[in-house]
């Protein structure tokens, strides 16, 4: 608990943004006596009277699912908060290993619910360098036009969910799934399920674009600068969104790097990482695109680059539409039945839209792996949440849990 | 930041809501949505959600094209199979004698529609409906589909999914006439060998 309470200046504030310089250094409570001991409402029970304790969750709305937070508060501000979950636990791991290679595709769609085209992809992407695959062309196009399709619609959700914690009721989530709509009928109709997708296969993809997508696809993404600009225009120069998220829930580079914050969380922090560049798996060195990246690491960077990462989407997503060749779409050595790679160990990531997603198999050359864990994006990306509400107001802490942009299917596995 | 007005971007933003609001009335792409009982967006043809067992003619318990190898049982991710093979047997479409499953469940609330029984059968007797209003007021044998409700006939099959259907249809067809000339040539070479 001493650590809870040193910690808090740990984030240094820009002077003069939103609310933020006027409560920085303001009268905490003194630390508690050493050993004093157990996290989570400990604060209080050490002497400290005056500070309140506050569970919030896990239903309560803005918490994205079945996250709960107990906060320690002063007055209004947060002075400790320990997040708490683990209630949407499906034993996904354990499930993975009780289940052929095959069988743990349809579970990857659950984890993170909303990208599950990106989850099919890490996954197959980590079981094909275990077992030697190679996709062909056609279906590494089909692979990033429906992981850049699905990256799109999560930050136009993740920002339209943002404003609704902000207290915009509706009207951006609205505008935002309105868009997402239009994606996913994109993938109902080439996956048939407008989530649980299911859709890529270790060596290619399960089956071939349906005639007329390719033209649905690219009336989708001719009409989506419209509604960016349209989001733009609607949000990012609005005076009540520009003080309630600026300078609010800074996360430093030193701390985003050291916690192994990924994806746009960490560009947001000014880190220039994206495993799309560093990795350059699958074929997205063929693609022109730029990484954005924030200068100040508060909420309204971290809103600012899914913005700009949608723009850079576009771009790889209409040179993909015009570029994509004939041809099969799944490797011939790939097998269905009696999928057996032989013994080794790998891990296979991807730049989700959430950050980086990776896959950790450990085969043993039987049907079901002997190992199967996952690196998820949102888990990591949430532990530095206590970081980034110290010092601040209950209302910041539901705005700052919204910019992380978590899934609890994703947490919790 | 550069705003010279205080208010200009929240009007702005106002101006975008109004532009929404009246593009509601005459744009199509301004609103998506359907007023759902009444209104129904068409079914893709791609879309699948529940399992069904194709049967070939007109009675399904001849014509069922499953023949109860138990490798959908297998390969389910959640288990949601439940398969019992018959002693008897019954020929299938190239006249050979093939198993038939005597108990065939598929337990609807255990089913998560992953279509990987359909990939995996050799015999493309199971297949995916596009059946979505299957809530029911039972929830132990309501949500447990026998054999009898899930046996479907082909021509539903056709209706459902036209292009794969036709597809599975001329591989069967071509699989047969490959058979029947095989049979042939055997008898015609028995004959004159007689």
């Amino acid at each position: 608990m001493n650590e809870v309470l040193q910690g808090r200046d740990a984030s240094p504030r820009r002077p003069g943004c939103g609310s933020g310089g006027r409560l920085g250094e303001a009268s905490l409570p003194a630390p508690a006596p050493e050993g004093a001991g157990a996290p989570g409402f400990a604060l209080t029970r050490n002497g400290h009277g005056s500070l309140l304790e506050l569970s919030i969750g896990p239903q309560h709305p803005s918490t994205h699912g079945v996250f709960r937070m107990d906060v320690a508060l002063d007055g209004e501000r947060v002075v400790g908060l320990k997040p708490v979950f683990g209630y949407l636990h499906r034993n996904h791991e354990k499930i993975g290993e009780n289940t052929t290679y095959l069988g743990s595709m349809p579970y990857t769609d659950r984890l993170d619910y909303f990208c599950s085209l990106t989850n099919n992809w890490a996954y197959a992407l980590t079981v094909e360098k275990l077992a030697g695959l190679q996709p062909p062309p056609r279906a590494e196009y089909i692979r990033i036009i429906t992981a850049e399709l699905t990256r799109l619609q999560n930050h136009a959700s993740l920002v339209g969910f943002l404003l609704q914690d902000m207290g915009a009721m509706g009207t951006p989530l609205m505008y935002a799934f309105r868009e997402r709509e239009k994606v996913l009928d994109l993938f109902e109709s080439l996956t048939g399920a407008r989530m649980m997708c299911n859709y890529m296969r270790f060596g290619g993809c399960r089956c071939d674009l349906p005639p007329g997508w390719l033209e649905q696809a690219k009336e989708v993404v001719d009409g989506f600068p419209r509604f960016l600009d349209e989001l733009e225009a609607l949000l990012s120069e609005n005076e009540i969104l520009l003080s309630r998220t600026q300078g609010v829930g800074v996360l430093p580079r030193e701390l985003a790097v050291s916690a192994g914050i990924t994806g746009p969380m960490l560009r947001a922090s000014g880190v220039n990482y994206d495993i799309r560049k560093v990795d350059q798996y699958g074929i997205y060195d063929r693609f022109a695109f730029r990484v954005p990246m924030g200068d100040h690491g508060d909420v309204y960077d971290r809103y600012m680059i899914r913005v700009l990462e949608m723009r850079e989407s576009l771009k790889i997503l209409e040179a993909a539409l015009r570029d994509i060749p004939e041809g099969p779409i799944v490797d011939p050595k790939a097998k269905l039945r009696g999928f057996r790679p032989k013994a080794g160990e790998v891990y296979g990531r991807i730049e989700a839209p959430k950050g980086e997603l990776g896959f950790y198999l450990i085969s043993d050359g039987s049907p079901q792996p002997y190992r199967y864990r996952v690196r998820p994006p949102s888990f990591i990306n949430l532990t530095v949440l206590e970081d980034m509400c110290r010092g601040r107001h209950v209302a910041d802490v539901v705005i700052i849990l919204g910019s992380v942009d978590i899934v609890m299917g994703e947490v919790d596995r | 930041m550069s705003a010279p007005l205080l208010g200009q971007g929240i009007i702005k933003g106002l101006v975008e809501t109004a532009r929404n609001f009246v593009g509601s009335y005459v744009e199509k792409d301004r609103l998506t949505t359907v007023q759902y009982p009444e209104e129904r967006v068409p079914q893709k043809e791609a879309a699948r959600n529940f399992p069904f067992l194709v049967y070939d003619g007109e009675d399904w318990e001849k014509g069922l094209r499953c023949v109860a190898c138990c490798i959908c049982e297998k390969e389910c991710p959640p288990q949601c199979i439940y398969i019992v093979k018959d002693t008897a047997r019954k020929p299938d479409y190239l006249g050979k004698l093939q198993f038939q499953p005597k108990v065939f469940d598929i337990d609807t609330s255990v089913c998560m529609s992953c279509q990987i029984c359909v990939e995996v059968c050799p015999f493309d007797a199971i297949k995916m409906d596009v059946e979505y209003e299957l809530s029911t007021g039972n929830r132990f044998d309501g949500l447990l589909q026998r054999k009898a409700q899930l046996a479907k006939p082909n021509q539903y099959f056709h209706k459902i999914h036209p292009a794969e259907a036709a597809e599975v249809d001329g591989r069967l067809d071509a699989e047969k006439a490959k058979a029947e000339a095989k049979a042939k040539a055997a008898a015609a070479a028995k004959a004159a060998a007689g």
